[in-house]
Formats: structure tokens, C-alpha cells, sequence
């Protein structure tokens, strides 16, 4: 782990309270520089607490933060110019016309993207002179990343990058995010897009109750390891056939009806299973083997059940 | 479809000059301002028509001398007024709601340039209010005279006393509360604060009240100058520097950013 100050972000121990509730609670984080960072957790987790927090926004109750080695309030000064921000929605006058507004924030930088070149890039060239509150929810959430990049940052805060862009916008988005890394910048974005996650970022941290449950690669939080499922009529007993498969092997149905067998897959797990599966003469319909996805260890780690 | 520019994405970060952002900024409101219809309303029509209509007709009293000189002080507070404190009230209000002034704060820009720009945009808009106002005055029959610091010091003094009370407005109330408001204030200031309507027609003891307030203070001492000749007329300013001390400090004290 690189020492406090070294790397883009380093949160130690983060408490932030808002009247009795705490948002987050005794939260601590690395984020490499030129890397992609990833916050990843259900509603209501503490991410935006805590972006806000490294934005300079919120001030934490307790704990430590540092972003590229400085305090986001007492440092505020050196630091904004080096930091592009894009919140959740909002931050543009509805009056404002897109082009004039990016052109606006360009201008508090000394060697700034072009704008007319960026809106170009995302897609907004001919919203230009269109006002912020006649964009689509899509074209407004491009806008305030176009804002969030104009001033060719260091580190960029997405929160919520790709919420509500249809299918082709957001992997324009991502491509973008890709290109942001290859360039050096670093970059922390929050998501409950667990596809996103995987895809774009180095470092997965999961969020949940304002506290870190898991961090680590994508690859390394899901593993290597396989699972069979496969769908047949409800009720089957199990018992004979985890006694037929290797220990260490586990079976289940959840719900009725959906039959999961985790353990060493192997071919002659298979085998197991499906005659097994024959001997009762049950047909196993979508019957797969899959790898853990981030989806998998994410509502394992945070519960099933909807969050108010 | 032509293939999108590349872009440089290498960090080049680093701040403008001040001057440079708070330049960008106050051109930046500027011109957002002057392009939107209610602001031109509130800023140029009404003034114009009141200052126009109640020259030209005699609907009503104003009292003794030419109408016209009695008008152009009064619809040049009002001017005043409506910039500093209704315009900025709302225009600022919606900032603070639609979280732009936070957006804001997330760039080079200090929050001290912010306010430095939107003050300077207030005073250029109270200029273009002043040019027009007295070319039209002029165009009416009115005659200009007085002492110009002394009416550059009341205008300075009533515009810092309405941007502390827009400004606290807009910082601590809801936007639509603002909105609503700040147009009630603007309405009831207009009718009460001697701005068309001489307080002379008013009860004594209410009379002695109503002078109390920002406008009547701005109007009267301007008329004081521009109708009379006064120099540097006392009670208006003592007014206006009360209620610019007291807007100004409860603004800063209560004022929030989101």
C-alpha cells in the first residue's frame, strides 16, 4: 500500500454523522494515482458522503483525508485546479446554454481541453446553444462530465457517471473513462452498475453501512472460482447427491426451483450432477457453469433485501 | 459522421489569474442576464414605463414642482432595487437550488470571486439602468443637476444594502420562497417606499416610519440631490449604511452555499 499522500486518494478512518444517522463510519480507502477506482455500494452505502468529503464539500467528524497528499479544505486553493468534479445531477443554470457554460469553467484554467472539441467528442456539438434544462437527462449528465474534464485534471470524482445514458452513451462514457486512464488521470467514480465496475476499473471497493466490506481487483473479489446452476421442477432432495459430489462441495435450491452447486467444477463434478439428475429423472433446463460475477460477491457481501 | 476530435487528456491542470475568472464570470452573468426576458422587465421596462407614463399623464399627484424631477430619482432607486435586490434574490436563489453555486465552488473560482463577479454584474446592470433612465428622463424634459459623487455614493451605498438582503434571501430561504418573496417585497417597496407615490400623502407617524426603509431612503436622498441640489445628504445615507451594515453581516453570517 503506498504511504498516506502518495496516492490519489488516501481515507483513513472517515466518520461523518448527519444528526443521529452516520453515513459513514470508520471508513478508510487507497485509490492509486492513474488508476480507476471504483466505489461501489447500494443506496444510501455513504458514497456520495464520502466523495463529497474528498471534494472539499463536507467535512469529515473524525478520520483523515488526503487527496494527491493535500486537505480538500485547508488546501482547497492548490487543489481545485488539479481535481474535476462531476456530481450526481444538477450544478448547471437551466438557463445556461451548454457550450457557453463549458466554456465558462474552461476559462478558470490555464491550458484547458477545447471545448468545442469535447462537446464533440460527447456526442453534444449541436446542443451547443441549446439551455442546460432543455437537454435530456443523458445530454445533461454529458455536459457535467464535459465539465468535470475541461479543465484537464489530475484526478476526476464521477459520481454516478452513466446513470440514466442510454446504451450507447455510456459506452462512449466508458471509453472516455478508458482513454482518462491511459492519459495518466486518475479516476474515482461511484456506481451501482456492477457491469461498469468490472469493465472499467482497477480497483473495486465495496461500500456498504459507510464502512469498506471488500476491496481488491474485480478479478480477485470474484475469484476464480466456478458454480453450476441449472433450473428443475422444486423440492428435490439434496442429500444424496452432495453426498455422490467431492467434499468441500455444496449444493442448494434458491429460490424453488433454481439448483446452485459450488465447489471444485470439475468435469466429473458434472458428470455427478447430471446423472444425478437422470437417476431422478429430472431434465436440468439452463443448465450452466459460470464464474462468480461482482453481482454474486455484492449482494452476498450486502444482503438481498431493498434498501429504503 | 466524421471521426471525433482527439483530445489531449494528459493532466495540464492550473488556475487562471483572479481577474481573469472573476472577468469570465461577471461576462458570463452578464450576458445571461440581459438575455433573460423577466430580468429585462424587472430591470428596464418597468422603470422606463412608470417613469414615461406618470410624466406624461398627470394620473397622479406628485405635488409641487415638474413631474418629471420628481420621477427620474424615485424610478432610479427603484431601478437600483430591483437589480441588487430582486434580480440577484432570485437569479441566486435558483443557483443555490439547482446546486450551481456548489458546482461552482468545485472549480478555481474562489467563493470571493464569485461574489466579486456577481457584484460587478449588478453595477454594470445598474449603469445600462442609469444611462437609460436618464436619456429617457432627458427625452422628457428633465434637466440634469446635482452633485454626481453624491449621487454615485447613495447609489453604491442603497445597492450594497439590497444585495446583503437579496443575498440573505437567497441563501437561507427555499428558491420558490425566494421567488415569491422577492417580488412581494419589490411590489410593496414600489408602493411605500416613495418611489412614484410621494410619502407626503401619508399619515405623519406612518410616514416617519416608511422613510426608515432602504428604498425611501435611496429615492429621497436622491431627490434631495438630483430635485433640490443637496450635497451628501445625511439621514438617506445614515439610512442606507445601517441597513447595508446589518444586510451585509447577516448575509455573511447566514448565507448557504447548498
Amino acid at each position: 500500500m503506498a504511504p498516506p499522500g502518495d496516492g490519489a486518494l488516501a481515507l483513513d478512518d472517515l466518520v461523518k454523522r448527519y444528526g443521529a444517522a452516520t453515513a459513514v463510519d470508520g471508513l478508510s480507502l487507497r485509490a492509486e494515482r492513474g488508476a480507476v477506482t471504483a466505489l461501489l455500494g447500494p443506496n444510501g452505502a455513504g458514497k456520495t458522503t464520502t466523495i463529497e468529503i474528498c471534494e472539499g464539500f463536507r467535512r469529515a467528524d473524525a478520520g483523515t483525508v488526503r487527496v494527491l497528499g493535500l486537505d480538500p479544505v485547508a488546501d482547497a486553493r492548490a487543489l481545485k485546479p488539479r481535481v474535476g468534479v462531476m456530481p450526481q445531477s444538477g450544478g448547471v443554470p437551466g438557463t445556461a446554454r451548454a457550450g457557453e457554460f463549458l466554456k465558462l469553467v474552461a476559462s478558470f484554467h490555464t491550458a484547458p481541453l477545447d471545448p468545442g472539441a469535447l462537446l464533440e467528442r460527447l456526442g453534444l456539438t449541436e446542443h451547443a446553444r441549446t439551455p442546460f434544462r432543455r437537454l435530456s437527462g443523458g445530454q445533461q449528465q454529458r455536459l457535467s462530465l464535459a465539465v468535470a474534464l475541461v479543465g484537464r485534471p489530475e484526478l476526476v470524482f464521477l459520481d454516478e457517471p452513466t446513470t440514466g445514458l442510454d446504451p450507447q452513451a455510456r459506452h462512449s462514457a466508458w471509453e472516455l473513462v478508458g482513454d482518462l486512464r491511459a492519459a495518466g488521470v486518475s479516476v474515482v467514480l461511484t456506481t451501482h452498475y456492477m457491469e461498469e465496475a468490472e469493465k472499467l476499473a482497477d480497483h473495486v471497493v465495496i461500500v456498504d453501512h459507510g464502512r469498506v466490506v471488500a476491496e481488491g481487483a474485480p478479478a480477485d473479489l470474484t475469484g476464480a472460482e466456478r458454480q453450476l446452476r441449472f433450473r428443475a421442477r422444486p423440492g428435490l432432495g439434496l442429500d444424496e447427491l452432495l453426498a455422490a459430489l467431492p467434499a468441500g462441495s455444496a449444493a442448494k435450491e434458491s429460490p424453488a426451483g433454481h439448483y446452485l452447486v459450488e465447489g471444485d467444477v470439475r468435469p466429473e463434478l458434472l458428470a455427478t450432477v447430471t446423472a444425478w439428475c437422470a437417476s431422478h429423472g429430472v431434465l436440468a433446463e439452463d443448465l450452466r457453469i459460470e464464474r462468480r460475477t461482482l453481482e454474486d460477491v455484492f449482494l452476498e457481501l450486502t444482503g438481498r433485501e431493498l434498501r429504503a | 459522421m466524421t471521426a471525433p476530435a482527439s483530445l489531449d487528456l494528459t493532466p495540464a491542470p492550473g488556475a487562471a489569474s483572479l481577474p481573469r475568472m472573476i472577468a469570465a464570470q461577471t461576462r458570463y452573468e452578464l450576458s445571461g442576464m440581459l438575455r433573460n426576458g423577466e430580468q429585462l422587465l424587472l430591470t428596464l421596462i418597468i422603470p422606463v414605463v412608470l417613469l414615461t407614463l406618470f410624466s406624461a399623464t398627470s394620473l397622479l399627484d406628485l405635488g409641487p414642482g415638474r413631474r418629471v424631477d420628481f420621477l427620474t430619482p424615485g424610478v432610479l432607486a427603484l431601478a437600483v432595487m430591483s437589480t441588487a435586490f430582486t434580480g440577484q434574490a432570485i437569479g441566486t436563489g435558483f443557483e443555490r437550488r439547482y446546486g450551481v453555486l456548489k458546482r461552482l465552488g468545485a472549480t478555481p473560482l474562489p467563493r470571493a470571486g464569485l461574489i466579486a463577479a456577481k457584484t460587478l454584474t449588478v453595477l454594470l446592470v445598474e449603469a445600462i439602468q442609469a444611462v437609460v433612465i436618464f436619456a429617457v428622463a432627458l427625452a422628457l424634459g428633465w434637466r440634469a443637476h446635482g452633485d454626481p459623487l453624491s449621487v454615485l455614493a447613495l447609489l453604491l451605498l442603497g445597492t450594497a444594502a439590497f444585495s446583503g438582503f437579496g443575498l440573505l434571501m437567497a441563501g437561507t430561504l427555499r428558491a420558490e420562497a425566494t421567488l415569491a418573496a422577492a417580488n412581494l417585497v419589490y411590489v410593496l417597496l414600489l408602493a411605500v417606499g416613495g418611489v412614484v407615490f410621494p410619502l407626503e400623502k401619508f399619515p405623519a407617524g406612518v410616514r416617519s416610519a416608511l422613510e426608515l426603509l432602504p428604498i425611501s431612503a435611496l429615492a429621497d436622498g436622491l431627490r434631495q440631490v438630483l430635485q433640490h441640489g443637496a450635497a451628501l445628504p445625511g439621514k438617506p445615507l445614515l439610512v442606507l449604511a445601517v441597513w447595508a451594515v446589518a444586510g451585509l453581516a447577516l448575509a455573511a453570517r447566514f448565507f448557504r452555499w447548498e
